[in-house]
């Protein structure tokens, strides 16, 4: 049955997109591990220009949202929609134009941004060259998935692929839009907008970057790879529907809350804050559904080690689209914004979701696209364990950080003045620093030995597994 | 089983056809970002300098960039500002420092007076930044000697031992190549900013000049634009 499978489908490309996943988590999370170090320690910088945390942190953020996120998405969009629609890819040529396009332009970030080349947009620092790389590519990988659907066998389209394509449209108005510029020269370029515009624009790019390629995007993992792995039907198809639709149209409002306070018009950010606080009840609702499922089948978190990323990733997701609303709402912004608790917010999100049910859907996708059981399941429990773990200490490092700082910028002393210089709130966070490149370095050991892991089963398991099938 | 209705008609036949689920989601995430940006071009209370002129710098004529003096009102940058606020962005400063002040005490009394909206209005793209690991730049200018900030760009911690900031050393070797801040000033035209001719044309003289004379020039600029009289509100 498999080898029809094999024939069917076109596993290969999702085979390659899945091992480029695991290494880009693993080379990711080490530049981020050794930013963490830069802040902890400056010397770190080592005096050496394409070192200096200023240009390796965009390097960092591209690497596990577009290099790992991007390949993530790629291979579980492109494995489910065969398995869902049954019918192969509708281009195998387009598929792997793709992941080589996609690949270089990851190679493209490497070599420019430690050298300074950027367009100064946070998450968007690719220069125009790369911009329209990206632009093609990315275009190829949504018509190639929405072609897939419609050449469909099932009558219906499942529910994993509305988030992905729901994704894709949004990507592409958002990079498209935010990434306006008129280039002075090969490699350097100028956004079309200024001030107080460019930063709306910004901010509705940067949060539907998030609300977007890392939350509907990785609810369609979650869709197709939850139920599957837990032997379960989703619980609820009526709030599929709801939260798919609300979520949708909601996102999509939340940037201007990165901009509360600034010199945007109060109404836009206010708009954005409110709309946040409502946003809490669709992506609860996505949370639910996705735990919901496990309805009847909890025993099997006991022995199945995949299903615990999966399922943790959920509390993780629910916990930071509770803490998200939270942050955005006036009064919270206030002490938040500017402070570490930001990137303590991020973080949860990124470790604790996105890479958790990210991770789930690897090791589930190479179990069956290897046609074997992953070369060590202690391993896959000692990755679980580091990353909710690492997770974990680096949170909480950034919430008593950022609240910390916060409280200390805006106190005052007996006689009214300012009691703490902005150099002792640095100095303050020194210890916390430190917690974050522990909880950092516990969290990229997880990833390495997911890599381990799959390397071995990609090849010694799965001939261990071919020779007790010629035996048996 | 496969042909009975789960949910309402419109949500069966999206279900049914990606084209139609492609349309719809494609109207549906558009409504946000028109609502919240489109009005932001055109709206009046926006830039503040709607109501209170004052605040641009009314240049004459025959004048020089150069010509401009603190407090004059907002304007472009000069060719040396402008070659430093392009590796300020290289070294990605905004990824710790802040251009944005909020209206509120604390933030006044350690920064200034909070930042307006026209006070950007010459920066592709902006640098409001998201996150303080250092203070606010804002209004740095004129708070601190050239001298300081050349000590403190090349070794931080000379100046503030609890800095975390890198040391910059590379930016007192390299020297400023005036056919590329041209070019830029060129660039910055074609997105709006107003430079003459003769603008562009002083580039010239930023011939010999490092890049940590351009960094600071750009930042003893940061804030000292607009003379903010006392009473006055400038945002609503």
């Amino acid at each position: 049955m498999e080898a029809t499978q094999e024939q069917k489908y076109n596993f290969d490309v999702v085979r390659w997109f899945s091992i480029m996943a695991v290494v880009y988590l693993v080379v990711g999370t080490l530049v981020g591990v050794y930013i963490a170090s830069e802040l902890a320690y400056p010397v770190m910088n080592l005096n050496i220009s394409f070192l200096e945390f200023g240009r390796l942190r965009p390097l960092h953020t591209n690497a596990v949202i577009f290099a790992f996120g991007g390949c993530t998405l790629m291979a579980s969009a492109f494995y489910s929609v065969q398995r869902t629609c049954g019918v192969r890819l509708w281009s195998d040529k387009m598929a792997w134009f793709t992941f080589w396009g996609w690949n270089l332009i990851i190679v493209a970030a490497v070599l420019t941004l430690p050298q300074g080349i950027t367009q100064g947009k946070e998450y968007a620092e690719l220069e125009w060259p790369i911009d329209i790389a990206i632009a093609v590519v990315w275009l190829s990988y949504a018509f190639n998935f929405a072609m897939t659907i419609a050449r469909r066998k099932t009558s219906h389209i499942y529910v994993s692929n509305w988030f992905f394509l729901g994704m894709m449209v949004m990507i592409t108005y958002l990079h498209v839009v935010n990434s306006l510029a008129i280039p002075v020269s090969l490699w350097k370029s100028y956004s079309i907008f200024s001030g107080v515009q460019d930063a709306m624009i910004q901010w509705w790019w940067g949060h539907n970057a998030v609300g977007f390629y890392l939350t509907a995007g990785f609810l369609g993992i979650m869709y197709y790879f939850v139920p599957k792995q837990a032997g379960r039907p989703v619980y609820s198809y009526r709030l599929s529907v709801l939260h798919f639709w609300a979520l949708m149209f909601g996102y999509v409002w939340l940037g201007a809350h990165h901009l509360q306070y600034t010199a945007l018009p109060d109404w836009t950010g206010s708009l954005g804050a409110a709309v946040s606080l409502a946003m809490i009840i669709p992506s609860w609702g996505g949370a639910v559904n996705g735990m919901m499922t496990l309805s009847g089948a909890w025993d099997k978190l006991r022995t199945d080690y995949i299903l615990r990323f999966l399922i943790m990733s959920l509390a993780f997701y629910a916990m930071s689209t509770f803490e998200g609303p939270v942050m955005s709402s006036k009064t919270v912004n206030a002490l938040s914004h500017y402070t570490d608790w930001t990137i303590g917010h991020v973080h949860s999100g990124a470790l604790g979701w996105v890479a958790m049910v990210g991770c789930g859907a690897l090791y589930h996708m190479i179990e069956k696209l290897w046609n074997t059981r992953m070369y060590s399941t202690k391993l896959v429990n000692l990755h679980f364990w580091t990353a909710t773990i690492g997770t974990v200490v680096y949170i909480t490092a950034m919430w008593v950080s950022g609240i910390m700082q916060g409280l200390m910028w805006r106190d005052y002393d007996q006689y009214g003045a300012l009691t703490y210089t902005f150099a002792e709130s640095v100095a303050a966070m020194h210890p916390y620093y430190v917690m974050r490149l522990i909880g950092g370095i516990i969290y990229w050991c997880g990833g390495a030995v997911m890599l381990y892991n799959v390397l071995m089963t990609v090849t010694v398991g799965q001939r261990r597994t071919a020779a007790a099938g010629a035996t048996a | 089983m496969a042909e009975q209705i789960h949910s309402t008609k419109l949500q069966d036949k999206i279900e049914r056809n990606v084209f139609l689920m492609f349309i719809m989601l494609a109207v549906l995430l558009s409504i946000g970002g028109l609502v919240e940006i489109v009005p932001l071009f055109f709206l009046k209370n926006v830039e503040e300098y709607n109501k209170h002129p004052e605040i641009l710098w009314q240049r004459q004529p025959n004048e020089k960039l150069t010509d401009w003096k603190a407090g004059d009102g907002i304007r472009p940058y000069t060719p040396l500002e402008l070659a430093g606020r392009e590796i300020y962005i290289r070294e990605g400063c905004y990824l710790c420092h802040s251009q944005m002040i909020r209206p509120f005490r604390n933030e006044m009394e350690r920064y200034g007076h909070y930042s307006l909206a026209a006070e950007s209005m010459y920066d592709h793209p902006f640098q409001w930044g998201s996150k303080r690991t250092g203070p606010d730049l804002a209004r740095v200018g004129g708070k601190y000697s050239n001298e300081w900030h050349y000590q403190h760009l090349l070794a931080p911690r000379s100046v503030v031992p609890e800095s975390v900031m890198p040391n910059f050393p590379w930016l007192a070797k390299n020297k400023l190549d005036p056919a590329h801040v041209a070019a830029d000033m060129r660039g910055m035209r074609a997105v709006g900013v107003p430079y003459t001719q003769d603008d562009i044309a002083s580039a010239a003289d930023v011939a010999g000049k490092t890049e940590l004379q351009a960094v600071v020039a750009y930042l003893q600029v940061l804030g000292t634009e607009v003379k903010f009289e006392p009473g006055v509100e400038y945002r609503e």
